[in-house]
């Protein structure tokens, strides 16, 4: 029991932080938003994954990856791709030179599905490569990075930079990707209409489920003695490596970690939005998830959420009416962010939070008077 | 392969290779910039690619100027021009040194955000002045046409303008970093910063200049840029990665790895342009400095600099 709820809920205060969550995103949503509302914030949801998974990164590990896209968009293609080759089945494609491949191979002239798409046609296999292609990809980049004690600044660089080659790659390869309108037409996912509103409502909960387990994941294991370390390792790397722990694998272990969460995230994205495209790879998707863990707090899990659902239903709200002042808001909270609040939404919360917090107190001191006189009631049950 | 001649081939290489030279000497210039501001400060400005777009639209408001108003003046406006991009790039980085950089020294991964911020707001500042659409400035006569040393060969002389230009100011670069007084206490500054406070440099005043020098020569490389293609709002965040490569590749604190490696990315990516896609040729290059890269994360040549 302890362990539930001081290691997986962050005690008191990350349990009452966790409950606001949930009920916000599994209760007052699903009441209160329309459905075209709702799929946004389902939308939202899944970059919220990445800010999660730069929390661990970055508030955590001190590591700042600009290329959490990447495996956004590895996750996203990988299911992208399986939901294609279904809507491309030989009968649904007749009319092209080259029946039951994917349309954007016929226009290119392909006549064959190539090989790395072959596997995609099962199931089972795709949510392996969800779960696994990204993460086998970062522990590639992690380890010959952090093996060589490459870090902070340059790290960051390289990781830009593989992002580019990724989208310019999918751009380029128009034949084998989809090019820059990504993989669209997505229809069903094992026979079952996924664009259906009862399809999209129950990707809506798998969403949230999927997120509130990945944060209780992150924190169990932020609070285990690997965690510390982590952190021990963003304070001072040199103290940790002299202390005989091998530094690199800490890294590696948690920028595969968030690889992984970041892709969960994408693949719920295609399932829920229909499409994949490079536009959710490149430099500027992945820095703007920076921004959502940094607005919603780089050290608190819970706050990358409220972060990337603020961000991305004031955006949506500004491009609607002035698209032309988004870019100075967005700019101008990036500079903000950094040089007002580092901690963001949590550190506001955790500064001026008691105020609201007292105002409920008493739904507290009920519950104390209620449980108080239970007792009472079951002691003098008791004595008779 | 076999489609062409030998001579062909040759004049092929020339002529990519002069093409070649033209991006090496506006990823130089860029680079130029942001060596000094990553390589001495370990500052990373997201923003060097829209201070370097400051310098393009100052040209390019310069000859609609002088078109307009002074029509004779249209052959000797660029020299002006390159003068003008340099002061008003290095003086809003000034500014932007004093009210946003200068207080994020400590904390570098978040100057990168900030920066990253800065160059949104430049950006839509752009789009709101000059408009969506790209511009280009009308050039002066003596900077159109090309030199035919043979038959086949095109040399044009706005890329000739920008490689002579690229030299003057490397060695000014050069000159200002590794001869003057100035240089000495930059790097002073850069190497024991608590120590050049104690010897009496004003460490500040010194990351203020440095800060503004470099994109002020952001700035050149904006109006050197607009002789070799159009600008528009988000033509300095194409530029950006490339240059940072180009730095890093070439070892941060570097002058003749800077070069060096401007050089050798230049050149990589202009001669696969011509016998693979545009895009491909800048995937290979790219990943071909990420795997080098790997190997030696310290880049072609490091500084003995121990930090």
């Amino acid at each position: 029991m302890s362990f539930v709820y001081e290691r997986l809920m962050g005690g008191k205060k990350g349990l009452t932080g966790f409950i606001i969550l949930a009920t916000l995103i599994l209760v007052i949503f699903p009441l209160f938003l329309d459905s075209f509302r709702l799929g946004l914030a389902g939308k939202y949801l899944t970059y919220a994954f990445a800010a999660v998974s730069l929390v661990l990164l970055w508030g955590y590990g001190g590591i700042l990856s600009l290329g959490q896209g990447i495996f956004f968009g590895l996750g996203g293609y990988a299911m992208a791709m399986f939901l294609k080759l279904e809507a491309s089945s030989p009968e649904n494609t007749a009319i092209q030179s080259t029946p039951g491949i994917p349309d954007f191979m016929d226009w290119n002239q392909i006549t064959e599905l190539p090989w790395f798409w072959e596997p995609f046609t099962s199931f089972t296999f795709t949510i392996l490569a969800v779960l696994i292609l990204p993460a086998l990809f970062a522990y590639i980049i992690g380890a010959a990075m952090f093996k060589r004690r490459v870090g902070g600044v340059y790290f960051a660089i390289i990781t830009q930079v593989i992002a580019v080659i990724l989208t310019v790659l999918i751009v380029g390869q128009q034949g084998f990707t989809g090019g820059i309108n990504g993989i669209t037409d997505l229809r069903t996912l094992n026979g079952w209409d996924i664009t259906s509103d009862s399809a999209k409502t129950i990707f809506y909960f798998v969403t949230c489920a999927l997120l509130l387990l990945v944060i209780v994941a992150s924190r169990a294991i932020m609070t285990s003695k690997f965690g510390r370390i982590l952190l021990a390792v963003k304070d001072k790397e040199d103290r940790v490596r002299f202390s005989g722990y091998d530094v690199a694998n800490f890294k590696i272990f948690v920028f595969c970690f968030g690889a992984m969460i970041s892709a969960i995230g994408g693949a719920m994205f295609t399932l829920q939005v229909g499409f994949m495209s490079p536009s959710f790879v490149g430099i500027v998707p992945s820095i703007e998830m920076v921004i959502f863990a940094a607005v919603g707090g780089r050290m608190s899990l819970i706050g990358a959420v409220y972060g990337t659902l603020l961000i991305n239903f004031g955006k949506t709200a500004f491009s609607e009416s002035f698209p032309e002042l988004w870019l100075f808001l967005i700019g101008g909270l990036f500079i903000a962010v950094v040089m007002l609040f580092p901690n963001g939404l949590a550190g506001i919360w955790e500064d001026h939070g008691h105020k609201v917090t007292d105002r409920f107190r008493f739904i507290g001191k009920w519950f104390n008077k209620l449980t108080a006189q239970a007792k009472l009631r079951k002691a003098e049950d008791a004595k008779l | 392969m076999d489609a062409y001649t030998n001579s062909e081939l040759i004049s092929i290489f020339a002529m990519q290779g002069f093409a070649g030279i033209s991006l090496f000497s506006v990823l130089l210039l860029m680079a130029l910039g942001l060596a000094i501001i990553f390589g001495q400060m370990g500052v990373i400005n997201m923003a060097h690619g829209e201070f370097m777009a400051v310098g393009a639209y100052t040209t390019y408001f310069l000859a609609t100027f002088t078109e307009n108003y002074f029509p004779s003046f249209m052959p000797y406006y660029f020299v002006f021009a390159i003068v003008v991009a340099f002061f008003v790039a290095g003086i809003l980085g000034y500014f932007a040194e004093f009210l946003l950089i200068r207080h994020l020294y400590t904390r570098p991964l978040d100057t990168l955000l900030a920066t990253w911020g800065l160059s949104l707001i430049m950006q839509q500042s752009f789009r709101s002045l000059f408009g969506a659409r790209e511009v280009s400035p009308t050039l002066p006569d003596w900077l159109l046409g090309s030199y035919q040393p043979t038959e086949t060969i095109h040399i044009p002389l706005n890329g000739m303008f920008v490689l002579g230009l690229t030299a003057v100011v490397t060695m000014t670069v050069y000159y200002l970093m590794y001869k003057s007084r100035w240089g000495l206490r930059v790097r002073a500054t850069t190497q024991n910063r608590i120590m050049s406070g104690a010897v009496g440099i004003n460490t500040k005043k010194v990351d203020r200049y440095t800060f503004a020098l470099g994109c002020g020569i952001a700035g050149i490389a904006g109006a050197a840029f607009t002789t070799i293609a159009s600008t528009g709002p988000t033509t300095g965040s194409l530029y950006i990665v490339d240059t940072f490569m180009v730095v890093v590749f070439g070892g941060a604190a570097s002058l003749f790895g800077t070069i060096a490696s401007a050089f050798t990315i230049a050149q990589a990516q202009s001669i696969l342009e011509f016998f693979i896609s545009g895009s491909m040729a800048k995937v290979y290059t790219l990943f071909a400095l990420v795997l080098i890269l790997m190997f030696k994360p310290e880049g072609l040549f490091a500084s003995k600099v121990r930090r």
